[in-house]
């Protein structure tokens, strides 16, 4: 017994040599770079407030780097600022500014380097090229961070967090603006994206590529230049998030493209110029989402197939649906909308006049934007009524069989 | 002036049918906020109510009261009065009472259910579109001295902005599809007061749809200061040119 207490008090000691150092302007340690250096793996370097400008610091130990008040680590507008290159490195609590701008190696505020375990937490970024970008890593968390830029050309700025070639990365809680994508993913696997926040990004919210298996829940996309970005993709789950103010002739709420067997669930798009884009794709299901005061509620191009959807609101949409095909290969069932002019005599919910979705308007539109400057004029009205009647131009068969008498309680 | 307005105001109001066009529009107004769930639906039949309606009152009403007020016209011009004074008077007697039953039925209802730009703009663009179709009256009914043929006149002038010019308009847009028409589209709904009334009501009313590509081309030109400012122009000028043009024939006419 004494043995084994003997031995457990000695692993202990040996384990508590584990050391903290302490870097400040009244601390024996000055820089955080020298403080790495004295450093071995399993440290903890905290680090008090200060103006730290240390060229590009480079992390090779398993450590923790702790800052107390937001300590401000300044690139000064020359490289990259932090690199880690050990596995289960976290970062927590700097505010890093001021990376270097450069289109070549892409500089960054913290650059993880095929590594994995590593978490980098409550940080603000300010003025950065690239927020965080981390490539061919695993196991990573991205946590609460707020990343700000002024970009104001997408050739000129970077992605806030860019993930390439990663997997089982955590994206959680942070908060992205002004930079080209807010969340930039490609041949990212099995991740998740969660309660993030990205808004006024000059290209993308979010973009996708080439990323299987993952899920994206809850996070809001707001006013960014060209909304959400889905493609060549399989595998995608999104859940409860926000579509916003994506407004422009090619920003969509959400564009799919070539993506396939994935599950659209519970989201909200609202004043969107088109809410869902969708070209190229196929096996979707988009259920029990809210499409709410869009220029076009969804735009399924003629190359979408056998797509579902199903139990949504289509809310003051100007068009619920468009597309540019008489093909129609997807599925409409038991979707409430608001355009509806059926009536359920035997009263089970469900209107007894199936609905066709797609306007005469919207098909005109498709073919001649032009066009929209008639929209509302009485002359359209009563041409979109009689094609209501006997549809001619637009595709008999896109059709809502069960069209729900009230709108769902989403 | 003021007691020509006055007697003409009072005649107008003697005559009932404004009450009852006031009326309607209330009810239509009331009910289509009422009977349906969400507002968008209610602000639309108004804006059918405003694009239709309205023009067609305004212009019928005002060409059968000037036709039927000839003898009370005659019998002014015996009296010391200018001859541009009495049409004057006229004018604003007849669109102050169509402006005040569009605000009394259809504008009480808008501002309480639609508060926002779209509900504002809906009643600026309502009271404008009167007075537009009112001059337009004016135009028609000094045109020709045949009763029948004055409100035939009307008649067609209603028809051909509420119908047939949009209907133009979009055979003229498929004619020329392939050719980069969009800003000669933004001349060519000057030529309508109701194309002019419907696309600043709808640059706030559809707004996502309208930040498209061609909408956005409208949206830069209608949408900024000075396309409003300009378009509202645009709409003046329909109510002072067909107004003036009518005031001119009125004062050399031989009655």
């Amino acid at each position: 017994m004494k043995i084994i207490l003997i031995a457990y008090f000695l692993s202990l000691s040996l384990w508590c040599q584990a050391k903290t150092i302490v870097v400040g302007k009244n601390q024996s340690v000055k820089s955080i770079t020298a403080a790495v250096a004295q450093s071995s793996d399993g440290d903890t370097i905290v680090v008090d407030y200060g103006i730290y400008k240390e060229g590009r610091l480079l992390i090779n130990k398993e450590i923790l780097l702790i800052g107390k008040n937001f300590p401000i680590i300044d690139g000064e507008h020359k490289s990259e600022i932090i690199s880690v290159n050990a596995h289960k490195v976290t970062i927590k609590g700097f505010k890093i500014i001021n990376s270097g701008h450069a289109a070549l190696e892409d500089p960054c505020a913290i650059r993880v380097y095929d590594k994995s375990d590593v978490v980098i937490e409550n940080n603000i970024l300010d003025n950065n090229f690239f927020g965080i970008y981390i490539q061919n890593s695993k196991n990573c968390r991205v946590k609460n961070n707020i990343i700000r830029a002024y970009g104001k050309e997408e050739q000129l700025i970077g992605n806030g967090i860019h993930c390439w070639k990663s997997d089982n990365l955590q994206i959680i809680g942070n908060k992205i603006s002004g930079h080209r994508d807010g969340i930039y993913f490609e041949f990212v696997t099995h991740s998740v994206i969660w309660r993030n926040i990205s808004f006024n990004n000059i290209r993308y919210g979010l973009h996708f590529m080439f990323s299987n298996d993952d899920a994206y829940i809850t996070n809001v996309f707001r006013d960014n230049g060209a909304g959400v970005a889905v493609m060549f993709t399989r595998n995608v789950k999104m859940f409860n998030n926000y579509f916003e103010e994506n407004w422009g002739d090619s920003a969509y709420g959400l564009l799919l493209k070539e993506i396939s067997d994935s599950y659209i669930f519970n989201n909200r798009f609202s004043r969107n110029t088109s809410g869902i884009f969708m070209e190229g794709t196929s096996r979707i299901k988009v259920e029990k989402n809210v499409f709410q005061s869009n220029g076009w509620g969804m735009k399924i191009q003629a190359s979408c197939m056998e797509n579902e959807i199903v139990n949504n609101n289509y809310l003051k949409n100007t068009f619920d649906i468009s597309t540019n095909g008489s093909l129609v290969l997807n599925t409409f069932n038991s979707n409430y909308w608001d355009k509806y002019e059926g009536y359920d005599l035997d009263r089970n919910g469900i209107g007894d006049v199936p609905y066709h979705p797609l306007s005469l308007f919207a098909v005109l539109t498709e073919n001649n934007p032009s066009a929209m400057l008639l929209y509302r004029s009485f002359m359209i009205t009563l041409l979109d009524k009689s094609e209501k009647v006997l549809p001619s131009i637009t595709p008999d068969n896109f059709i809502d069989n069960s069209p729900l008498m009230k709108s769902l309680p989403l | 002036m003021n007691r020509i307005i006055k007697i003409i105001l009072l005649d107008i109001l003697k005559n009932k049918i404004v009450l009852g066009y006031t009326l309607i529009l209330a009810i239509l107004s009331w009910s289509s906020f009422a009977l349906e769930d969400n507002s968008a639906k209610g602000l639309l039949t108004i804006l059918n109510v405003i694009l239709f309606t309205v023009p067609l009152v305004s212009i019928l009403f005002s060409t059968i009261y000037l036709y039927n007020s000839s003898e009370f016209i005659e019998l002014l011009l015996s009296q010391p009065v200018k001859r541009q004074k009495i049409w004057f008077s006229l004018f604003i007697g007849l669109s102050s009472s169509m402006v005040f039953s569009f605000l009394a039925g259809a504008g009480i209802p808008l501002l309480i259910n639609a508060t926002d730009s779209v509900g504002v703009m809906m009643i600026i663009v309502g009271c404008l579109v009167s007075v537009v179709f009112v001059a337009l009256a004016f135009l028609s009914s000094i045109l020709t001295r045949d009763k029948a043929k004055g409100i035939g006149i009307a008649i067609i002038i209603w028809l051909y902005f509420a119908l047939l010019f949009d209907g133009m308009v979009l055979f003229l847009l498929f004619q020329f599809a392939d050719y980069p028409i969009e800003t000669a589209m933004v001349g060519i709904t000057g030529l309508s007061p109701i194309d002019l009334a419907r696309i600043q009501i709808l640059l706030h009313l559809d707004v996502s749809a309208m930040m498209g590509y061609t909408g956005a081309i409208f949206k830069d030109f209608f949408g900024t200061s000075v396309g409003l400012i300009v378009s509202f122009l645009l709409l003046s000028l329909w109510a002072v040119v067909p107004f003036y043009i009518s005031l001119k024939k009125f004062n050399r006419k031989d009655l």
